[in-house]
Formats: structure tokens, sequence, C-alpha cells
């Protein structure tokens, strides 16, 4: 399958002060299509800052990142802003959505930005929010869901553009262990659909969903190796 | 290029969040609207001033000088011209007999009368006393009769020509003509009517005057015979600093006076009048120009520290919007709508209470409020908006996505 992902001796250094802090100190790995990855690793080990700049959040101090063959680390502002719109689909811990908008103005908002017209937009956030389960909620505020229907809003959000990958940062994070593998169940049909995943864990649980496991540490890539439960030749392996 | 998505999302947001903060809206907004209020008033005013400037000059005709005692305007040195010599009827003769670039004189003179008819009073009428020339130096149209005659205004005969206000209170179902009216107590008969003229300068009305001959006036409410004006109009309006001139040179002999000497009278015409309206146009100008741009600087200040806490307050939105994929310019664009819709607001709510205000004014002199100053204005607030505007915004527009999302 076709590569989508590949870092190459990423650093990125936080200047704290007198102090650098090497939040990622050389990071070479691709990921292809279609692939389900779960990223492990103690707490300040990297993760977040790892998924910042995949999904064009951030921009690595030094290093290649190419995602579908484009160069991301020579890019503006507005082509990141671009990027983020079309490629990427994020979800976060803290669920992020507009508390004043209701789910459908929350999921169209990314179609809003690609300058879609209204119309079709609406169709396609409809689409998403059936794919999540969500219909009967369209018209509801975040304040009026629960954490799980909330985190489905988000990845509804994370869907409508069709992107090429479903970044998640600790997706189950503020969900208790049920609503969590209720999510997780979802993730797991999405990739079924074709869809590339990323996501964040420091649950075995949750990263034995996956089928690949990259295990992070000060920085640094220790461990890059195909989950235990669901064994797939990572491209490691392969290549 | 931003597009029609942006900016529709931009007003909802913006519409949304003043909706949201309303109370702290309005009251950022009440600078703009204090701005507001006192340009359109000011304009109001000034619409006002030119208004009746317009009408007055076409009433003081452009080729009459008014040869008086007092200069206009010119008020510094009251006690000079307090003690000049009053001009006198002889004067006025002097100058008919031998000026050649006047076209028409007239000497007047005015008290304020009570008038009476039939049981019907009108008190404090401005009764004003000169000769049949009147009619050609100060053109009126008369309504019905005719102004009295050069016999009548020379025997001093009791005969007058009345305003059209005082014809139609005291002559509401019948016609005035040939009906005799007291003035001040002295009967005179009514020869003519003069057709509506209004106000001269917002002031006393034209349309309450009665016209007398001056002998009469002189017998009956005045008899020191002295205290005229004299009107005098301009063979043409192209020679009248000529026909200035020639009146001058024939008073100074008449009141004998040394080639040394000073004026002891004044010439004065319409052209004061006009310096003296500038003057008093360019003072509510500033005056107004100032409240207007201390307090539109105040209150765009005032928006723009309402704009950055609101950009404070949404960082975290606008870090969820810039993960999603919203470019720079639509962040941008965003907080300016707001910031000029708030300012819009303030234009608006500031001429809603303009107007009832223009209403009062409207009292005193008569005017409208501008539809030109009402387009200024709100396209002031709407600038004062966007300029307050840009600097948050822009701030909101550089933050870094990932900061911005960490925030609480
Ligand atoms: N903005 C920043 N400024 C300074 N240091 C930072 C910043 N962001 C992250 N770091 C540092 O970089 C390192 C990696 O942080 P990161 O958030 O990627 O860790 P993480 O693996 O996601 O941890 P966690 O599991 O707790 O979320 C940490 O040492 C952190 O202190
Ligand atoms: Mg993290």
């Amino acid at each position: 399958m076709a590569e989508l992902i590949r870092l190459t001796n990423i650093v990125k250094i936080y200047q704290v002060g007198d102090e650098q802090v090497h939040a990622l100190d050389g990071i070479t790995l691709q990921i292809r299509k279609n692939e389900y990855v779960a990223i492990m690793g103690p707490s300040g080990s990297g993760k977040s800052t790892m998924m910042n700049i995949i999904g064009c959040l951030d921009t690595p101090t030094s290093g290649l990142y190419e995602l579908n063959g484009m160069n991301v680390s020579d890019m503006d502002d507005n082509e990141l802003a671009r990027v983020r719109n079309k490629e990427i689909g994020f979800v976060f811990q803290t669920f992020n959505l507009l508390p004043r908008s209701n789910v459908l103005h929350n999921v169209e908002l990314p179609l809003i930005y690609a300058g879609m017209p209204a119309e079709e937009r609406r169709e396609r956030a409809k689409e998403a929010i059936a794919r999540v389960g969500l219909t009967e909620r369209m018209h509801h505020k975040p304040n009026e869901l629960s954490g799980g229907q909330r985190q489905r809003v988000a990845i509804a959000r994370a869907l409508v553009t069709h992107p090429s990958i479903l970044l998640a940062d600790e997706p189950t994070g503020n969900l208790d262990s049920k609503t969590g593998e209720e999510i997780m169940a979802l993730f797991d049909a999405l990739h079924k659909e074709g869809n590339t995943i990323i996501l964040v864990t420091h649950e075995e649980d949750i990263a034995s969903h996956a089928h690949r496991i990259i295990k992070l540490r000060d920085g640094k890539i220790e461990g890059d190796f195909p989950s235990r439960k669901r064994p797939t030749p990572s491209p490691a392996t392969v290549s | 290029m931003v597009t029609i998505n942006e900016l529709q999302e931009g007003f909802r947001i913006a519409l949304q969040s003043i909706w949201a903060n309303r109370m702290r809206s309005a009251l950022t907004t009440l600078g703009i609207v204090i701005g507001i209020v006192s340009v359109t008033l000011m304009g109001t005013a000034l619409e006002g001033l030119s208004r009746a400037f317009d009408k007055s000059i076409a009433q003081i005709g452009a080729d009459v000088l008014y040869v008086q005692k007092w200069p206009w305007g010119g008020g510094q040195d009251w006690w000079k011209y307090r003690n000049r010599r009053d001009l006198r009827i002889e004067h006025a003769n002097a100058i008919e007999r031998s000026a050649e670039l006047v076209a028409s004189l007239s000497p007047i003179i005015g008290t304020s009368q009570d008038i009476k008819y039939q049981g019907k009073y009108i008190e404090d009428v401005i009764v004003v006393g000169t000769t049949h020339t009147m009619i050609e130096t100060n053109p009126a149209n008369l309504a019905i009769g005719r102004f009295f005659s050069r016999s009548e205004s020379e025997g001093g005969r009791p005969v007058c020509v009345i305003g059209s206000e005082i014809a139609s209170s005291l002559f509401p179902n019948e016609s005035p003509l040939e009906k005799v009216i007291k003035i001040g107590g002295y009967a005179y008969r009514v020869v003519g009517v003069f057709e509506k003229q209004g106000s001269l300068f917002g002031g006393e009305s034209l349309d309450k005057r009665i016209y007398v001959p001056i002998n009469r006036f002189f017998t009956q409410y005045q008899s020191r015979r002295g205290g005229i004006t004299i009107m005098v109009k301009a063979k043409s309006l192209d020679l009248l600093d000529d026909t200035k001139e020639e009146v001058r040179g024939i008073l100074r002999r008449a009141r004998g006076l040394k080639p040394r000497d000073e004026d002891d009278f004044s010439i004065n015409q319409q052209e004061m009048i006009i310096q003296i309206f500038n003057q008093i146009g360019g003072v509510i100008a500033i005056i107004g120009l100032f409240i207007t741009g201390l307090s539109l600087f105040v209150g765009g200040i005032g928006i723009m520290n309402i704009m950055f806490v609101s950009v404070t307050e949404r960082t975290k939105e606008i870090g969820i919007r810039k993960a999603i994929g919203a470019p720079r310019r639509a962040i941008l664009l965003q907080f300016l709508i707001e910031s000029s819709l708030i300012c819009f607001l303030g234009g608006i709510i500031g001429i809603a209470i303009a107007f009832p205000l223009s209403l009062i004014v409207d009292q005193i002199l008569p005017t409208a409020m501008p539809l030109t100053i009402v387009g200024i204005a709100l396209s002031l607030s709407l600038l004062v908006g966007l300029l307050s505007g840009i600097i948050p915004a822009y701030r909101a527009s550089k933050l870094d996505p990932v900061e911005a999302l960490r925030y609480e």
C-alpha cells in the first residue's frame, strides 16, 4: 500500500528559559495508507508533540515531513491551514467543540472553511453525523450531550472532509472505559472502511485495537512493532 | 480570497458574540454613540443655519446697502458707535439729491406697538416707518392692494400696508382692504397686504410687520426725527463698491466731516452677514468636530480594548477553528466584522438618539437632519470599528494553534 506519511529525522526543541527541551529528538518513520497505529509512551515522551506535527498544527525545528508526497515542512501558515482542512481530521481528548454552536454547525465547520456551498455542506455534515449515530441530536448544543456523544461529534467533524488521516490524541482519555470501548469500536469500523488512523493512548487495552504500536521515550522511538492481538506486518519489517 | 462562507460565518459569530455580551457591547459603544449624536446634530444645526441664511440673504438683497449708526457684527467699540450722531431724513435726502449710482433709496425706522381691530389685539408688532420707494428698494410682492403712494408718503397720510400674518389674525373672514385699524392707539387705513415672507435669520417674522409713511411715524410714535436706517439700492450689483464710495462721500459732506475725521456712520451690506454666518457656522463646526473626534477616538479605544478581551476569551475557539483549517484571513475577518458591527450598531443608536434631538433643534432653527450626514455618520462609525478592530483581529489571526488550543 502507498506511503502516506514520511518523517525524516524530525526534531522539535522548546526553549524554556535557558534550557532547551528536546520534545522530539530525531524521529524517522513511515506510515502507509489504511494503517491503524497507536502511539504509546510515558508522560512527556513527545506523543502530543509528534501528533501536532503530523497534524500540521505545529512545525518541526528541523527534519523533513512529507505528507502524500507534499513537503509540509516548507509550507507557510495558509498552506498549512489548507492541509489541515483537506488532509487531516483531528480528534482531541477534550473534544474541542464550539460550545455555542449546535452539532450540525460544529460538524459543518471544516466544510465552511473549505468553501463548500451551503446545501452540499449540509448533506455532507448530515452524512457524517449519521455515520457516528447522532442524527437524533443534530440540533443539540454540546453541553446537552454526554462525553461519549461529544466525542462522536468530534469524530464526525474530523470525518466530514474525507481526510487522508484521522489523528486522535488520547480520544478516550476523558471517557469511562465502557464509553471508551464504544469510541474504539467506531475507530475500528472507520479503519475497516479504509481510513488511516493514528491515535495516542496510555492504555494497553486501547492500543490493542491498533495494528501497529509505536513506543516513544524522551522524544525518540523506543519500539515500533505489530500489535500482539492483531498482528499485521509493519512497514519496517516489509520494506 | 475571502469566500462567501467565511463572510457568512464571520457575521454569524459576530452577531452571536455581540448578542451573548449585549450589555458589554452596548456600554462599549457609548463613545461611538456620543460621537455620532454630536456629528449628526452638528450637521443638522449647520443645515439649519445655511437654510436660514439662504432665505434671509435673498430677502435682504445683495445689491442693497444699509447706512446705519452701527456696523453689523463688529461690537467691540460699543461706546464709540453709541455716541455717533443719528442718521436723519436730511441725510437720506442728500443722497437722493446727488447720488448717481443709486437706483432707489428708502429711510426706515421701527418701533413696537400694539394693534387693535374690532376687539382683536396683537401685541408688540413691528411698525416700520418708510417712504413709498420702499417697494422698489426692497422688492416684496403684495398679495392684495397696493403700497402707499408718493403723495400719501409725503403727506404723512394714515395709511398702512400689513404683513400676511397680521392680515390673517385680524381679518380671518373678510378683506382687510379699506378697513381701519388702531396702531398704538392711532387709526390707519389698510391699503395693501404683503405675501407670506417668513422670517429673517430665524428671528422675528417678516409677516408680522406693518409699514406706515415715515412722516406719520414721526408725528405719532417718535417726535425726534432721527435714528433712521437708510436703505440704498445700487443701480447694478457690479457697481456696489462704487455706489458705497459715492454714498460715503455724500454723507461725509452732509455731516460736515473733515478729511481726517473717521466716518461716523456705517455702510453695511450682505457680505458682512455672510461673514458673521460663516463665523457662527465655523464655531459650531469646530465644537462639533472636536466633540465628535474626541468621542470617536475614546470610543474607538474602548472598542479596541473590548476586542482584545473578546480575542482573549475566545482563544480556545480560535485554536479550534485553526485546527480544522480556518485560514488566518478568516479569523481576521471574524473579529473585524465583530468590531465593525459593534460600532455600526453604535452609529445606528446614535442616529436614533439624534433624530428626536434634531426635531428640537428644528423648533429653534428650521432644519432637518440631512441624509448625507446620516450616511457620513454611519460610514464613520464603520470606519472607527474597522480601525479599532485591526490590531486585536491581527493578533487573533496570528495565534499559534497549539498554544491557542491549550488555553483554558
Ligand atoms: N509549548 C511548550 N513549551 C515548552 N515545552 C513543551 C511545550 N510543549 C511540550 N513541551 C515539552 O515537550 C515534552 C513533550 O511533551 P508532549 O506534550 O509531547 O508529551 P506527551 O507525550 O504528549 O505527554 P502526555 O502523555 O502527558 O500528554 C515535554 O517535556 C513537555 O514539557
Ligand atoms: Mg499529550
